[in-house]
């Protein structure tokens, strides 16, 4: 039985693959060709082999909330989503624009504050914002550099309609996702690379092992020692951070393999201690150092932060950078842009209704069904209303929740995402995606094509998460 | 190498040794249940099986009677006692886990199918039909495991450690399993000794897969002086502590080579390599064989416990 679509399409959506009138549009032609061959049986088959592949390699996360080590499979969608080097050419001077603007932001928030001397971001939005760190004020980390991996989320609602959803600069994870989707896809289907040409993706760890060396602190006489600052092997993303430290050929360290003495932080080796110039860590900044942040923390060092700040070591990203991903500051993210470039933005901000001010709380709570509401500093999809596919009581609960504590929501209208098609029990059926690519910033900015795409597996889902049912799918640019 | 990781690359390779060790005697015990009644009962033979797991506390302290069920459920799936096979696979796995960096890829996907395999049998349908064929398997993981180990890994620091663990645990095991049973072993019992005899000194031998190999080394029935010298002295014997300890120095010297520290446990280690080389089990016997394995047992711990400090476990 050859495979066809099983589901009727919404008109409103704009699918990747397929025109209105059911013809695949340029970037997919091969790709719906194949998908015409494949059968049900076929399908199921590579699927099974792909989990197995999965399941092997350890590429688990814990799933929070069900208690315990619970390690599950990230759902991998077998059918490629595709950009064209145009579609990419546009998303990446976009992509790139935005990142050194949310840097030069970061630098001048914790310098003079130019953008809030210049009127265009209220004060209090800065330095009353519990992202905003005030530890970080007046120091110049190497290069001027705070946000170094950036993993910058893009939705799709129209041929050229892309938008940015969210600014992730803290600690983004999903780089091996990429890495690993790539690999199963080449085991899998050799086939249908021979028929395209598709960017690679496997210099990733080369190029994030140049950036962070390219960011060594000013007194680091020989070749940087760079480690990668995991919390263990209960962490979701555990994998990701081993998986990191072995393709750059770098150390995993916890927080108990690290002390600080005579002005330099040391690992723990069996030959006594070594030092470390770039700490890549992927531990939130509040547990980074018991001494200077929560003091309870048994993940950080003692004494990091102060030897961050006289110069003996790199923290990547830097601490503090979650002021500029801070979900209220990212309504803002279009005068950031204009003020730092002076130019117009390239990509798209996603229209967004700040529950602190009143006439825009009034419009969000009169039109509660049709938006989505997000808490201003939740992720994972946690704490979040869609309002379409909400209950009355949970319309009612949020309109609460809203009213009591408005500066932490925001709205954004239900955007229209775009689908791919991806494989089902009963065939193959479109199923919304985000877009999730991974930019490098050192002594230069190193953009690797594509990224991770996240696909909401259950029908008519908006929402992406792993934690909340999604998958993911190899992401592919191809070349002109 | 982070002191760390050396620690978990160690305690990997011990876990895995011990889990298939674990499944040998508990197939050994589960022979003796199938061959008629040898007097004493089959509840002895069981917890001779526990007292050479070094567990018969930690069993009786859970339950009351010896019965073949709850040993082997105890030896294989207790997820509450730390050397069942079960919390010995998913140790090594965490450790495994815990050094990813360390590992190739060959080495971690043994370690992890095996904890997920493991992990998704219910001990209760295993019935007693389908035990051999279980135990095997673990045994087969275990190899694949060294395989992967000797086949993939570059024979730097961690490859040191690894088989460090993997030879400190094997002359422990088979240590205990001589002194289990050492007064079986004495030559006087020869002449006591009957065909329950012989039947323990094969038992002891399976312990060690050794009881085939026994004959192609001595051309001879079982004789417990030689069934002793086997296990303790003969350096092609691979679970043998002369063997074992081969390995150990051998380890230990390639370690020097690329790391200067382990003074302390070289020294040791020399100390009982030259007792085995030299040894005879004329003396041994003369001096106690009980006494000798206690010994024994004592040493080895301590150079697990210097290898800890000098090479930074923490």
């Amino acid at each position: 039985m050859v495979l066809k679509s099983t589901e009727a399409r919404s008109p409103a959506i704009f699918d990747e693959m397929l025109t209105s009138d059911n013809g695949a549009r340029r970037p997919y032609e091969a790709i719906a060709e194949w998908l015409a061959t494949q059968t049900r049986g076929s399908i199921k088959k590579k699927q099974e082999e792909a989990d197995a592949i999965f399941r092997r390699l350890g590429i688990t996360f814990a799933v929070y909330g069900e208690g315990g080590s619970n390690e599950r499979l990230i759902p991998f969608d077998l059918i490629p989503r595709v950009l064209s080097a145009r579609e990419w050419r546009s998303l990446e001077r976009g992509i790139e624009q935005r990142v050194r603007a949310l840097n030069a932001f970061l630098y001048d928030i914790y310098h003079r504050q130019d953008i809030v001397r210049a009127g265009r971001i209220p004060a209090h939005m800065i330095n009353q914002n519990e992202a905003f760190l005030p530890e970080m004020v007046g120091f110049d980390p190497p290069r001027n550099i705070y946000a170094h991996i950036i993993g910058t989320d893009i939705v799709r609602t129209g041929e050229n309609e892309f938008f940015v959803l969210e600014d992730n600069l803290r600690t983004p994870s999903g780089v091996s996702y990429m890495l690993e989707n790539r690999e199963a896809m080449m085991h899998l289907f050799p086939e249908l690379f021979s028929a395209h040409r598709v960017r690679p993706v496997e210099q990733y760890p080369e190029l994030l092992r140049q950036t962070l060396e390219s960011v060594a602190p000013a007194n680091c006489q020989s070749d940087p020692t760079i480690a990668v600052l995991t919390p263990g092997i209960y962490n979701s993303a555990y994998f990701e951070h081993s998986f990191l430290a072995d393709q750059m050929g770098v150390e995993l360290v916890q927080g108990s393999d690290l002390f600080i003495q005579d002005g330099a932080l040391y690992m723990r080796t069996t030959k006594g201690k070594e030092r470390v110039d770039v700490l890549y860590r992927r531990v939130d900044d509040a547990y980074l150092d018991p001494l200077s942040f929560d003091p309870h923390s048994m993940l950080g060092v003692p004494g990091l932060f102060d030897l961050y700040r006289a110069g003996g070591v790199t923290i990547v990203n830097a601490p503090g950078t979650g002021i500029a991903d801070d979900k209220a500051i990212y309504a803002y993210v279009p005068d950031i842009i204009e003020f730092y470039t002076g130019e117009k933005p390239i990509l798209n901000n996603v229209p967004t209704y700040r529950c602190s001010l009143d006439s825009e709380r009034a419009y969000v709570l009169d039109h509660l069904s049709e938006l989505v509401v997000k808490e201003v500093h939740g992720s994972g999809g946690y704490g979040m209303l869609i309002g379409p596919a909400a209950t009355k009581r949970e319309l009612a609960e949020f309109r609460k929740r809203i009213e009591a504590r408005p500066g932490n929501y925001i709205a954004q209208p239900t955007l229209a995402l775009s689908t791919c098609p991806a494989a089902t029990a009963a065939g193959f059926a479109p199923r919304h995606v985000d877009l999730r690519p991974f930019v490098l910033l050192g002594d230069k900015i190193r953009l690797t094509p594509g990224g991770l795409t996240r696909v909401a597996l259950k029908k008519g889902s908006l929402v992406v998460n792993s934690s909340q049912g999604g998958g993911t799918k190899d992401t592919w640019v191809l070349e002109d | 190498m982070l002191g760390r990781t050396a620690s978990n690359l160690f305690w990997m390779s011990r876990y895995i040794e011990r889990a298939e060790n674990i499944a040998r005697l508990t197939e050994v015990g589960y022979r003796i249940s199938m061959t008629p009644d040898t007097g004493s009962g089959h509840r002895e033979d069981w917890k001779s099986t526990l007292i050479a797991a070094g567990c018969l506390d930690a069993f009786m302290k859970r339950h009351h009677t010896i019965t073949a069920e709850k040993v082997q459920h105890f030896l294989l799936f207790d997820p509450e006692h730390p050397s069942s096979v079960r919390c010995c696979l998913e140790t090594a796995r965490n450790n495994g886990r815990a050094v990813r960096t360390g590992l190739t890829r060959e080495m971690w996907e043994a370690l992890n199918s095996t904890w997920i395999e493991f992990a998704a049998i219910k001990p209760g349908t295993l019935d007693s039909g389908k035990l051999p064929d279980f135990l095997d398997w673990i045994r087969q993981r275990s190899n694949m495991f060294r395989g992967a180990l000797l086949g993939t890994l570059l024979r730097d620091e961690g490859y040191f450690f690894a088989q460090l663990g993997a030879f400190v645990e094997r002359a422990d095991n088979t240590a205990r399993i001589l002194d289990v049973k050492y007064y079986v072993l004495l030559p006087s019992h020869e002449m006591i000794g009957g065909g329950l005899d012989v039947y323990q000194w094969e038992t002891i031998l399976r312990s060690v897969s050794a009881h085939t190999s026994y004959r192609h080394v001595y051309k001879d029935s079982y004789k417990p002086w030689n069934v002793a010298e086997f296990l303790i002295l003969r350096p092609e014997m691979p679970r043998s502590l002369r063997f074992s300890y081969d390995w150990i120095e051998r380890s230990l010297n390639g370690l020097k080579g690329i790391n200067p520290a382990g003074e302390q446990a070289r020294r040791q280690c020399a100390a009982v390599l030259a007792d085995l080389q030299n040894g005879s089990m004329d003396a041994i016997f003369q001096n106690g064989l009980h006494e000798f394995l206690n010994q024994f047992m004592q040493r080895n711990n301590q150079i697990s416990a210097s290898v800890a400090a000098e090479y930074h476990f923490q």
